[in-house]
């Protein structure tokens, strides 16, 4: 398993049918790694503070599994198999509502999530705060990757209290003291987290993943194993429920999804 | 697994009986004069090291903090690699604590309601312009400036005071002395002379010394600072690689120096595994670098932890300033200031943890970051490794050695013995294999003495001090044959 990591091969799909199992496997352990990655991303807000570089080099490999995983055509394959997402088949891999900080996009909606923008639409934008990355497939809606990682860039940044208004525009925060680091915390917050209710057309696969949340804060001790300390801001309470839902539903689901689209693929190709 | 990510108070019972979580060193730097060495530890704790310069049989005195310091073990690899004991009489002196202050308390921040660490991330002395000594010393938050002085005389006979310092009655005061200065018993004394605060919203990382000796550079994540030495409530902001929105981040500053002659160069790395140069003459802001060091990735070799195991954790120029020496996970690279377009030496400290990495990334070693330094001529370069390992490499020849710092097997003024991986083939006694290699006990802080052959090398609560008994003050220790 490692090795396949470390070589970091990719398999195509269509390179006939001794390579799918060995595709299939490297899906697995690909998906594995994501997971574990978005798991270490979620702990660092527990601790005291962040270390920014860990939090940082585990977002952009999250980030690199998310692009090889939609450059592999996963995602795209599946939804246009199961129905069409009614995008065009190749630019776009999702319709991003990018997630801006500034003010004047305060609807209180949920926030979706800019996703790895695909060929000439990157996003440059690290897959923004809020949610986790799941597979969300079954539908015809775009596939949504929901990312974790900007969350946990700043915690000490993060504190941000329901309706303080988040402005990006304070982007000109501080000067070098840090004596003001609330003021600029909030212009700056990643993981401001304001999904408590369900977006307007939103898809139902969206639906289904925040469903079961309730906007109660969680214990955190029940969601993760060795954590102490209960968290201080309860916006992340509700991250780590999905921590936990999506340890328990999106991993079966994503395996069976690409089970799915192994079966799909053998449709399509025709084999 | 890292240290950042254990809470220095926390619950370790289990490591009580054997190392104290506070005891960690986290940091060791070494000073010309006086041949003093500065280690500081997770605790906030600074302790001074003496090198005696006279020959000494007496023990080292022993301080709960580093029980098993140990008095200058020669440091000569055999051609054969055996271990030789060598006779007690060693002419160099030994290095023995010389003081011992806390730096810097554990403190909160009530804006964020975050705790700051007391761990010392950096020491760095500044050069000695008169009888006492200067060090910096960081946590994450602030940079303190200690002075380090001596004390060897006392005034004695005062008239309004007697021997306690109470002060005395006049009427019992019949006639006038002089005071005297009188010798008594050598005290060090350790005063903070300045403190550097708020200006860092993320953690420092680096410190370096400007060789004008007025000021001097701090670096965190996404910024540098530059301080004068006499300044505390002012700093200039150099570097700045925030982005305006913070979703955007991707690389951050791993380290920072200043040139050792050219007061208007410094360096700093990125987790991208790049370098910059730049030049304080060309703008106040030095946001674009004056020179970009970047290797071209290999596509073939491209995984998902290629660019984790790119991230730079250590930059230092050399003594004579025309080379860098990086380190990253898997190697230290030799850079040459007019070469951008990659290293002019890169050598391979372990890399056979290449297909370990997914384990190394679950148990979060791979974050783990290793110093490097240079000896005194440029010629060597040294840096740690796992399982009490480290790694010395002779530039003219492109070999290197594995030695260990590690109780069990070195007695004071013993040889060190080279020490080999085994990764295939025919298998030597004493090999390791590399799955029996232990991660915990990692070497990740060092100094080489700026003059002598003579390491320091940090290993958890332990600081081991090698010298190299053959050729002391000449170019570079006799590495003899190597291997891995």
């Amino acid at each position: 398993m490692a090795n396949m990591y470390s070589k970091g091969t990719k398999r195509k799909f269509s390179d006939g049918v001794d390579n799918k199992a060995v595709a299939a496997s490297y899906s697995l352990q690909r998906q594995s790694l994501l997971d574990m990655s978005l798991l270490k991303l979620q702990l660092c807000h527990m601790l005291a503070e962040p270390n920014l570089c860990r939090s940082v080099l585990i977002a952009n490999t999250v980030r690199q599994i998310q692009e090889e995983m939609a450059h592999d055509g996963s995602w795209q394959v599946v939804t246009e198999a199961l129905g069409g997402s009614g995008h065009g088949p190749s630019d776009r891999l999702v319709d991003t509502e990018v997630l801006c900080q500034s003010s004047e996009q305060q609807d209180g909606g949920p926030r979706l999530y800019s996703v790895m923008g695909y060929d000439g639409c990157r996003e440059e934008e690290v897959v923004t705060d809020k949610a986790l990355c799941s597979v969300v497939v079954g539908d015809r809606a775009p596939a949504l990757l929901l990312g974790t990682i900007g969350h946990c860039w700043d915690r000490g940044e993060l504190r941000v209290e329901d309706g303080v208004s988040k402005d990006s525009g304070t982007g000109e925060e501080e000067g070098t003291k840090s004596g003001e680091g609330a003021k600029m915390a909030t212009g700056q917050v990643f993981g401001t987290f304001e999904i408590k209710n369900g977006a307007p057309g939103s898809d139902p696969a969206l639906e289904e993943l925040f469903s079961d949340v309730d906007a109660s804060y969680y214990d955190l001790d029940t969601m993760l194993t060795g954590m102490q300390s209960a968290p201080k801001m309860g916006p992340y309470d509700f991250l780590d429920s999905l921590a936990s839902s999506h340890g328990s539903v999106s991993n079966s689901s994503c395996r069976a999804d690409l089970n799915e689209l192994d079966h799909i693929m053998e449709i399509i190709v025709g084999s | 697994m890292g240290e950042d990510t254990e809470s220095s108070k926390g619950n370790h019972s289990f490591l009580r009986d054997y190392v104290t979580e506070a005891d960690v060193i986290s940091t060791v730097d070494s000073t010309t004069q006086e041949n003093l060495l500065a280690t500081g530890d997770k605790g906030g704790r600074v302790v001074v090291f003496q090198r005696e310069t006279v020959s000494s049989l007496l023990p080292p005195t022993s301080s709960h903090l580093l029980s098993s310091l140990l008095p200058l073990p020669p440091l000569l690899s055999q051609p054969k690699g055996e271990l030789d004991q060598v006779g007690e009489t060693g002419e160099s002196g030994e290095y023995n604590v010389y003081s011992t202050f806390q730096s810097h308390e554990p403190d909160f921040d009530y804006l964020k309601s975050l705790e700051i660490e007391e761990k010392i991330n950096k020491i760095r002395w500044l050069p000695q312009q008169n009888a006492a000594h200067f060090l910096l010393s960081t946590n994450d938050k602030t940079i303190k400036l200690w002075k380090v002085s001596e004390r060897d005389k006392q005034p004695e006979g005062y008239n309004l005071k007697d021997e306690e310092g109470r002060v005395k009655d006049i009427s019992t005061v019949t006639s006038l002395q002089v005071p005297v200065l009188r010798p008594t018993d050598l005290m060090v004394e350790v005063r903070p002379r300045r403190v550097f605060s708020n200006g860092h919203t993320y953690h420092v990382n680096s410190i370096s010394v400007n060789s004008d000796g007025e000021t001097y550079l701090s670096a965190d994540d996404l910024r540098i600072n530059m301080w004068h030495l006499g300044i505390t409530d002012r700093s200039f902001n150099i570097v700045d690689i925030k982005p305006a929105n913070m979703e955007e981040l991707t690389e951050v500053i791993t380290a920072a120096e200043f040139h050792p002659h050219h007061c208007h160069l410094f360096v700093y790395s990125s987790s991208k595994g790049s370098l910059r140069l730049c030049d304080m003459r060309a703008s106040a802001l030095c946001d674009r670098h004056t020179k970009l060091f970047e290797e071209p990735e290999d596509p073939g070799s491209r995984s998902f932890f290629s660019e984790i195991v790119s991230s730079v954790s250590d930059v230092k120029f050399s003594h004579n300033g025309r080379y860098l020496l990086t380190r990253d996970y898997l190697t230290a690279k030799v850079w040459d200031l007019h070469m951008e377009k990659g290293p002019v030496e890169t050598y391979q400290v372990h890399d056979y943890l290449r297909t370990k990495l997914c384990s190394l990334y679950e148990n979060d070693c791979i974050f783990d970051k290793f110093e490097c330094v240079w000896n005194s001529s440029d010629s060597v370069i040294m840096t740690g490794a796992y399982n009490s390992f480290f790694r010395m490499f002779d530039r003219e020849t492109g070999r290197g050695v594995t030695l260990e710092a590690w109780r069990e097997t070195s007695k004071p003024r013993a040889v060190l013995r080279t020490r080999r991986i085994y990764t295939g083939g025919k298998r030597r006694r004493g090999d390791v294999g590399v799955d029996s290699l232990d991660f915990t006990k990692k070497i990740l802080h060092m100094a080489w003495h700026p003059e002598e052959n003579i390491i320091a090398i940090a290993s958890t609560n332990n600081l081991y001090i090698f010298q190299d008994r053959v050729s002391p003050d000449t170019q570079g220790p006799d590495l003899g044959s190597d291997t891995i």
